[in-house]
C-alpha cells in the first residue's frame, strides 16, 4: 500500500507538469492577446504595452513558463488578469460549492444507479428491465441543458418546492444535484445491470440458490459487492469530472462553483485562472483515480491477493 | 484672463434632481431594498481598472468624479466639484472641490487626493485600460514612460483646488474627468488593501460595498453621507451573479428579482412583451452603439472604394433589426442618434440589390468574389452574421462565416490582412462619453490602424484625421455647437469612402419587476447602463 502511494504520487507529480506544459503552451499559441482584452477599445498601443510588459507578457515563452513553475511550486497559482486577485484565493473560495455538488451529484448517481440496475439485473428481460435501460438511455443522452431547465420549471416555477437558483441552504442543492445524478445514474445502472446479470449467472449464486437462500439474501448479501467493483472505479471517474466543473449546471442555477469560474475566465483570456483550474482538475481527476484504486482490494479481497 | 463658468452646487443639485424626461406620473420615492441579476461575475470594483459594462455602472455609484453627467442624459455637469475654470488657450482647467465631501472612511476628501487618484489610473504599475484618456494632461509620457511616477501637469496648491495643464488643448477634457477612470480614490484604503482594492473599494459615491461573496453575491447599501440630498433613492441593492438571463426572468417574474440585467433572452422577448405585464417589465433604452461591418481597406478587392460602396447598398439592414427582435434602428453613419454631432439629414447608403450589382461589375467583378466574414459567436451574433452572407449572395458575392470567441475576433481584426470583413457585434461596445471623438480615434483613424489596434478596416485618412485634432481643439466652450458639427461632418465624410457599413443602432433592453420607477432613461442610462443612484421602488 505504501508502495502503491508512492509511485502514484510520483505519477501525480508528473502529470500534473505534463498537464502544466500543455496547456500553457495551448494557451500562449492562442491567436488572442490578454493583454488587449484587458486594455480594451480606447487604449493606446503604450498603454496596451505597458500592461503586456507589468504582466510579463513581453518575455520569452519559456521565461514566463519557468516563473510560472516557480510560483507553482511555492504553492503559488499567480494573479488573474482580469481581476488582478490572487488565483488561489478565487478557486478556494469556490471549492466548497464544488465540493457540496460534486458529493450530492455522486450520492445521488450512485443511490439511484446501483437501485435501478439491481431491479433490471434481477428481472432480466422483464418490463422493468427494459424501463430501466430505456429511461437510462434517455439519461445518458439528454443534454443538461435541457434536462436543468426541466426540473427547475417543474420544482421550482410550478411547484415552488425548491429554490430556483442560488447557494446556502440544503434545499439550495437539490436540484442540482439531481440533475446531475439523474442523467449520471443512467451510467451507474448500466453497469450495475450487466455486473450483476455477469454474477448472478456464477456457480456460487447457484450454490446459494441450492442452498434455499432467500433472494433477497443473494442479492444483496452475496452478489452486490462483486458487482460492484466497477462503481467505484467510475465514482472516481466523477470526482474529476465534476471537480473540473459542471458549467452547464451550474450555470441554470446559479451555483457558484469553479466550472462558472473557468467559463468565465476563457471569455477574457485570463491565463492564470485557466492554468489554475485546469491543473485543479488534473489533481482531482488522479486523486479520483488513486481513491478509487484504495477502496478496490478493501471492497474486492481477490485485488488484494494479486 | 480666465473666462469663467460658475456653476455652484445648487445648480448642479438642481440639474440633478431636475424631472427626468418621460417620467412616469408616480414622484420618485426613498428607501426600499432591491435585487439585481447578472449572469457574469464582477470582475473588479477599481475604478482605475473595471472596464465592462456590468461593474462600469456600480463604480459609478461606488464613487464619484470631479464631473457626472444628469441621470438619463449625456449633459455633463459638476459632481465633485462645486465649481470649475477654463483658460481661454484650452489648455489650464481649474476645479474647486466641494466642501464637505467625504470619503466613506469618514476622511474629507481634499485636492491632493485627486491628483493621487488620476495618477494611479496613468501609472503603468496599475496595469489600467484607461491611461490613455489622460494623454493630453502634461507630464502623461514620462509616467507612462517610468521616468516618474507623478503627473506635472495636476497641480494641488490648497486642499480645494485641482488645477490641470495640458500639453495640448482636449475638447473632451471635462468628459474624461467623468469616466470611471477619474474617479477619487482614498490612497489609504488602496494601501491598506494591499493589491486588493479591487474587490475592497472605499469611495465616496452614492453607495458603500457592504459585503461581497466571492461568486454569489454583492450587497449595496446607501452612503448616507452622500454630498448630494435625496441622492441615493433606494436604501440597498443586492447583485446576484452567476445567474443564467431565462432564470433570472423566471425569477423576476415570481418576483424575486427586481431588475434582470442581462435583459431578455431573444427566445422569450416576444412572450414576456405580448404579456400582461410586458409592458411594466420590458424597459429598452438608446445607448451610444453602432453596431457595423468593417470592409478591411488593405484586403482585396475592399481595397476598392466602389465595391465597398456596393457592399454598403447590399445589406439588407430592416431584416437584421428584425433579428433583434425590433430592438434596433437601422444606422446609416458612424455616430449613433443620441451622440452630439448626429447628422439626421443624412441618408447614406439606400438598400439597392441592382445598384450594388452595377457597381460591382463596374469594379471589375461582375460575378462577385470569395471572401470571409468574422463574427462572434454568441446568440444572435451567427444568425446576422448569416443574414449578411444572404445579403451579399444576393449580389453575388460569397462570404464564408467564421464564428469565434471574442477574444480571437479581436485579434484576427487587429492583424494586416487578416480578417477582410468583421460584424461586430456582440462585443457590447458603447461609447466611453457621449462625443464624437470617443467614435473615431480608435476605431477609425490612422492611429487606430495598427498591429492590435481596433480599427478593423485599416482606414486612414489623414485629411480626416488632421480635421478631428482641428475639431478636439476647440475646446471654448462657445465653440461647441462649432465642433459639433466639424465632427458630425467627418463622419458623414468617411462614409464616401464607405469603410463601414453601419448596420444597426442596438438599444438596450432590462427587465425590471413592475414595483420599480422611474423613466427608461435611468434603467439604461446612456452613460452607465443602469443608473443605480437615481432608480427608485415606487411604493
Amino acid at each position: 500500500m505504501v508502495f502503491l502511494l508512492l509511485r502514484r504520487l510520483v505519477q501525480t507529480a508528473l502529470i500534473l507538469l505534463g498537464v502544466a506544459v500543455i496547456t500553457f503552451l495551448l494557451l500562449y499559441a492562442l491567436p488572442a492577446d490578454p493583454a488587449r482584452m484587458i486594455a480594451g477599445r480606447s487604449a493606446t498601443a503604450q498603454t496596451v504595452a505597458n500592461i503586456r510588459r507589468e504582466l510579463g507578457l513581453d518575455q520569452p515563452l519559456l521565461a514566463q513558463f519557468w516563473n510560472y513553475l516557480q510560483g507553482l511550486f511555492q504553492g503559488d497559482l499567480g494573479r488573474s488578469y482580469a481581476q488582478k486577485t490572487d488565483v488561489g484565493a478565487l478557486i478556494a473560495a469556490r471549492l466548497p460549492a464544488t465540493l457540496i455538488l460534486m458529493a450530492a451529484g455522486i450520492a445521488v448517481e450512485v443511490v439511484l444507479g446501483v437501485f435501478l440496475g439491481v431491479l433490471a439485473a434481477v428481472r432480466r428481460g422483464g418490463f422493468v428491465d427494459r424501463f430501466v435501460m430505456m429511461a437510462s438511455f434517455v439519461g445518458v443522452s439528454a443534454p443538461q441543458f435541457v434536462a436543468a431547465l426541466l426540473l427547475l420549471y417543474v420544482f421550482a416555477v410550478t411547484l415552488a418546492w425548491f429554490p430556483m437558483s442560488g447557494f446556502g441552504t440544503p434545499a439550495h442543492v437539490v436540484l442540482p444535484a439531481l440533475t446531475l445524478g439523474v442523467l449520471g445514474a443512467g451510467w451507474y445502472a448500466r453497469m450495475v445491470r450487466s455486473a450483476m446479470i455477469d454474477v448472478l449467472n456464477q456457480d456460487y449464486v447457484r450454490t446459494a440458490r441450492a442452498k434455499g437462500l432467500s433472494s433477497a439474501r443473494i442479492v444483496f448479501r452475496h452478489a452486490l459487492p462483486n458487482a460492484l467493483l466497477p462503481i467505484i472505479a467510475m465514482i472516481g471517474i466523477d470526482i474529476g469530472q465534476f471537480m473540473s466543473g459542471v458549467v452547464v449546471v451550474e450555470a441554470v442555477y446559479g451555483w457558484p462553483g469553479i466550472g462558472q469560474l473557468a467559463w468565465q475566465a476563457i471569455q477574457q483570456v485570463d491565463i492564470p485562472i485557466i492554468m489554475g483550474v485546469t491543473l485543479v482538475s488534473a489533481l482531482a481527476i488522479v486523486l479520483g483515480n488513486l481513491i478509487a484504486d484504495i477502496l478496490a482490494p478493501l471492497v474486492d479481497p481477490r485485488i488484494r491477493a494479486r | 484672463m480666465f473666462k469663467r463658468w460658475l456653476r455652484n452646487s445648487t445648480v448642479a443639485t438642481a440639474l440633478l434632481l431636475a424631472p427626468l424626461p418621460a417620467f412616469a406620473q408616480d414622484a420618485p420615492k426613498q428607501g426600499g431594498e432591491i435585487v439585481i441579476t447578472y449572469k457574469d461575475d464582477i470582475a473588479t470594483l477599481d475604478p482605475a481598472i473595471g472596464y465592462d459594462w456590468v461593474n462600469w455602472s456600480m463604480i459609478k455609484s461606488l464613487f464619484s468624479r470631479l464631473m457626472d453627467y444628469t441621470p438619463g442624459t449625456t449633459e455633463l455637469v459638476p459632481s465633485l466639484a462645486e465649481s470649475y475654470e477654463v483658460a481661454p488657450d484650452g489648455l489650464t482647467y481649474s476645479f474647486k472641490l466641494r466642501k464637505g465631501a467625504k470619503f466613506t472612511n469618514g476622511r474629507e476628501i481634499v485636492a491632493a487626493d485627486v491628483k493621487y487618484s488620476i495618477e494611479r489610473a496613468v501609472d503603468p504599475k496599475t496595469q489600467g485600460p484607461g491611461a490613455g484618456f489622460f494623454g493630453a494632461i502634461k507630464g502623461f509620457d514620462d509616467l507612462t514612460g517610468g521616468k516618474t511616477t507623478a503627473l506635472e501637469g495636476i497641480e494641488a496648491p490648497d486642499a480645494s483646488t485641482v488645477v490641470f495643464h495640458l500639453s495640448r488643448p482636449d475638447a473632451t477634457f471635462l468628459h474624461v474627468l467623468a469616466v470611471n477612470f477619474a474617479s477619487v480614490v482614498p490612497k489609504e484604503a488602496v494601501e491598506a488593501a494591499a493589491g486588493d482594492f479591487g474587490k475592497k473599494p472605499v469611495g465616496s459615491g452614492t453607495f458603500i460595498l457592504r459585503d461581497w461573496t466571492v461568486g454569489q453575491s454583492l450587497t449595496f447599501e446607501r452612503n448616507p453621507d452622500y454630498f448630494i440630498k435625496d441622492m441615493p433613492r433606494i436604501d440597498k441593492f443586492t447583485v446576484e451573479v452567476g445567474q443564467e438571463p431565462l432564470v433570472a426572468l423566471l425569477r423576476l417574474q415570481k418576483g424575486e428579482v427586481d431588475i434582470a440585467g442581462d435583459g431578455i433572452p431573444p427566445a422569450k422577448f416576444l412572450e414576456i412583451k405580448n404579456s400582461p405585464e410586458g409592458a411594466e417589465i420590458i424597459v429598452d433604452g438608446q445607448q451610444l452603439h453602432t453596431g457595423y461591418l468593417t470592409l478591411n481597406t488593405k484586403v482585396k478587392p475592399f481595397d476598392d472604394v466602389k465595391v465597398r460602396q456596393a457592399v454598403n447598398m447590399a445589406i439588407n439592414k430592416e431584416r437584421i433589426t428584425r433579428i433583434l427582435n425590433g430592438r434596433a434602428t437601422s444606422a446609416n453613419q458612424p455616430l449613433p442618434p443620441l451622440m452630439p454631432g448626429y447628422d439626421k439629414g443624412f441618408t447614406g447608403y439606400a438598400f439597392d440589390v441592382e445598384k450594388a450589382k452595377a457597381l460591382l461589375a463596374e469594379a471589375g467583378h461582375p460575378d462577385g468574389f470569395e471572401t470571409i466574414l468574422y463574427s462572434t459567436n454568441t446568440d444572435p451574433q451567427p444568425r446576422i452574421a448569416q443574414a449578411i452572407q444572404q445579403d451579399l449572395a444576393a449580389v453575388g458575392i460569397k462570404a464564408e462565416v467564421r464564428a469565434l470567441a471574442q477574444a480571437n475576433v479581436i485579434a484576427a481584426g487587429g492583424t494586416e490582412g487578416e480578417a477582410p470583413m468583421i460584424w461586430s457585434g456582440g462585443m457590447a461596445w458603447i461609447a466611453d462619453f457621449p462625443d464624437p471623438s470617443n467614435f473615431y480615434g480608435p476605431i477609425l483613424g490612422c492611429s487606430g490602424a495598427v498591429q492590435g489596434g481596433w480599427n478593423w478596416s485599416w482606414y486612414c485618412n489623414e485629411d480626416l484625421d488632421a480635421r478631428a485634432v482641428a475639431a478636439d481643439s476647440m475646446s471654448d466652450p462657445a465653440k461647441a455647437a462649432e465642433r459639433q458639427a466639424a465632427w458630425g461632418k467627418i463622419f458623414t465624410d468617411i462614409m464616401a469612402d464607405a469603410p463601414w457599413v453601419p448596420v444597426t443602432n442596438e438599444r438596450r433592453v432590462v427587465a425590471k419587476s413592475p414595483r420599480m420607477g422611474g423613466a427608461g432613461e435611468i434603467y439604461v442610462d446612456p452613460t452607465r447602463v443602469i443608473n443605480y443612484d437615481a432608480i427608485y421602488v415606487k411604493q
